[in-house]
């Protein structure tokens, strides 16, 4: 009976989300899909202690997925569109007929279902939970605690996720041509939302972020391979760029906190405890990405991140090729964040007060004058060029707006200092 | 699948249009017209702007009438279309085309069918 159980579980864990995804294409419903699923695997739990383990046990499950699925749109009331979906599977089995269970291989759809879990029709924080739940197999409960969002808020979001797919009639296939750049986009950018959500929260437990990190790692690879078994190959750069980006900031992770829980700085951080086998395979899918001579944003970030990954010591850091790629990214992708970290490059590069002829401009002024790193930064420069009046009010003003604990420990300090200097200087 | 296209735009600011304006986009909606027949789209038209319009309520057997549209909103119910076509996908390339988009917002809405 264990035997039973283990071959089922595992199957269900290496082969699910494929199981899962042929299954959607067939139904065209999520809900239904999962729940026949289910019911499949009950019945393999039943069947195969009876007539053993099937030589094609993912096979075996999607088959009798499907039977359940017809089962169910049986039971149900009455809809047109359901009627459709019932005739058209029963066609299909009519179709099949007497073809052996074990032979068939299920087609890998689970491209076309990362396209549809990122669905511009649907909420971006749907989008985030629907990817993480189907895809990435997180529960309900692992993505709320993931999320700070109580349980029954995430349950109601996928809920109406999935009904919203069924409803609205959102495709479940890889987009057309003419729209599939833009929603490759929007895959990457939950992708690295997710990855994010793991990398920087300061909130929710270590192993669950852990696991958001490692998620969105897997999913990364998962696309690139699906997007060249599909021969998208205009696509592949940038998927190759966001997986490169994540394997690069992930390489990071045990630097990052010190003993405390505190937040460690790049500059100060250990890099003995850089993963180098992560290092490795960053700068290799780096490599791969710029060969297809498709430059994008997230190569871009990439390469940011693997110079800094190649320096053995903060001094070692190439600070000006660093300032040249976010010159290249606000090209591609303007936004006053990234002028912000160009100026912090060019401050390193070329002297704090470079950077600050940058942070001076007026319409950064403007955009972020409600974010606490625009001031933080601009306080640090000061401090550096030893201008210690303007970076106490500097530093003050980032204290006003900075909500996070640790951060503000910092910043508290870095004004103590500067306090100090100017009563020093009195 | 069947979707009602319903149009919103801002009244104030389309009626500030010049002449050539108004003009130039009767023109693009007889364009639209005639390219997304083949794409599905069956009915449609323009509606006379809202404060033509009334609203009607039947609360315990009493009829309640009143002057306007249902809500004050920032846009404004402006036209519409039927759109029979296969997928959401298909019906937001069709509604990005509609001249309304421009400035306006094209709601999506998909038709409930019943057996």
């Amino acid at each position: 009976m264990d035997t039973i159980q283990q071959v089922v579980s595992e199957t269900y864990s290496r082969e699910g989300d494929r199981i899962l995804a042929a299954l959607i294409g067939t139904v065209r419903d999520f809900e239904l899909a999962e729940d026949a699923l289910q019911d499949a695997l009950l019945v393999a739990l039943e069947r195969w202690s009876v007539d053993g383990i099937p030589h094609n046990p993912s096979a075996w499950i999607t088959t009798a997925a499907r039977h359940k699925a017809i089962d169910r749109l049986r039971r149900e009331n009455t809809l047109a569109r359901k009627q459709v979906v019932l005739q058209a599977l029963l066609e299909q089995e009519e179709q099949r007929g007497e073809e052996d269970l074990e032979d068939t291989s299920i087609p890998d759809e689970r491209l076309k279902l990362m396209f549809t879990c990122c669905h511009p029709a649907l909420a971006l924080d749907a989008q985030v939970a629907l990817t993480l739940h189907t895809l990435g197999g997180l529960s309900t409960t692992e993505i709320a605690s993931a999320f700070l969002v109580p349980v029954p808020t995430m349950a109601q979001r996928l809920v109406r996720a999935k009904r919203k797919i069924r409803d609205a009639g959102i495709p479940y296939r890889v987009p057309e041509m003419r729209v599939l750049g833009e929603r490759v986009d929007a895959l990457l950018c939950v992708l690295y939302l997710i990855f994010n959500e793991g990398y920087t929260a300061m909130s929710g437990s270590e192993l669950i972020r852990r696991e958001l990190c490692d998620e969105s790692i897997r999913l990364a690879r998962l696309l690139t391979t699906l997007l060249i078994q599909e021969s998208l190959y205009r696509e592949v750069p940038e998927a190759l760029g966001l997986l490169a980006l994540v394997l690069l900031h992930d390489s990071r992770r045990e630097a990052r906190v010190g003993p405390g829980g505190e937040l460690v700085l790049l500059e100060d951080q250990d890099r003995s405890r850089w993963d180098s086998s992560k290092i490795k395979e960053g700068l290799s899918t780096l490599e791969r990405a710029l060969h297809m001579r498709q430059p994008g944003p997230y190569q871009v970030q990439a390469a940011i991140s693997a110079l800094h990954a190649q320096a053995k010591h903060p001094e070692d850091t190439d600070w000006p090729q660093i300032a040249a790629l976010y010159h290249e990214l606000m090209r591609m992708t303007p936004s006053p964040i990234i002028e912000l970290n160009r100026a912090v490059a060019i401050a390193m590069a070329d002297g704090p007060l470079q950077g600050l002829a940058l942070l001076d401009q007026t319409i950064l002024k403007k955009e972020l004058s409600d974010y606490y790193l625009f001031h933080a930064a601009r306080a640090d420069l000061l401090r550096r060029a030893g201008r210690m009046n303007d970076a106490r009010d500097a530093y003050t003003q980032a204290l006003k707006l900075c909500l996070n604990e640790r951060e503000r420990a910092f910043l508290h300090r870095r004004l103590v200092e500067v306090t100090e200097a100017l009563e020093l200087d009195d | 699948m069947r979707y009602l296209l319903l149009i919103y735009q801002d009244e104030v600011a389309r009626s500030q249009l010049s002449e050539e304006e108004q003009a130039a986009e009767y023109q693009d909606y007889f364009t639209f017209n005639v390219e997304s027949e083949k794409r599905g789209v069956s009915a449609g038209a323009a509606l006379m702007p809202s404060n033509t319009a009334t609203t009607v309520r039947v609360r315990n057997g009493k009829t309640l009438t009143t002057d306007g549209p249902f809500a004050e909103t920032k846009e404004q119910l402006g036209g519409y279309f039927m759109l029979h076509c296969d997928d959401l996908d298909e019906a937001i390339e069709i509604a990005a085309k509609i001249p309304g988009a421009r400035h306006g917002s094209i709601e999506i809405r998909p038709v409930l069918e019943i057996m």
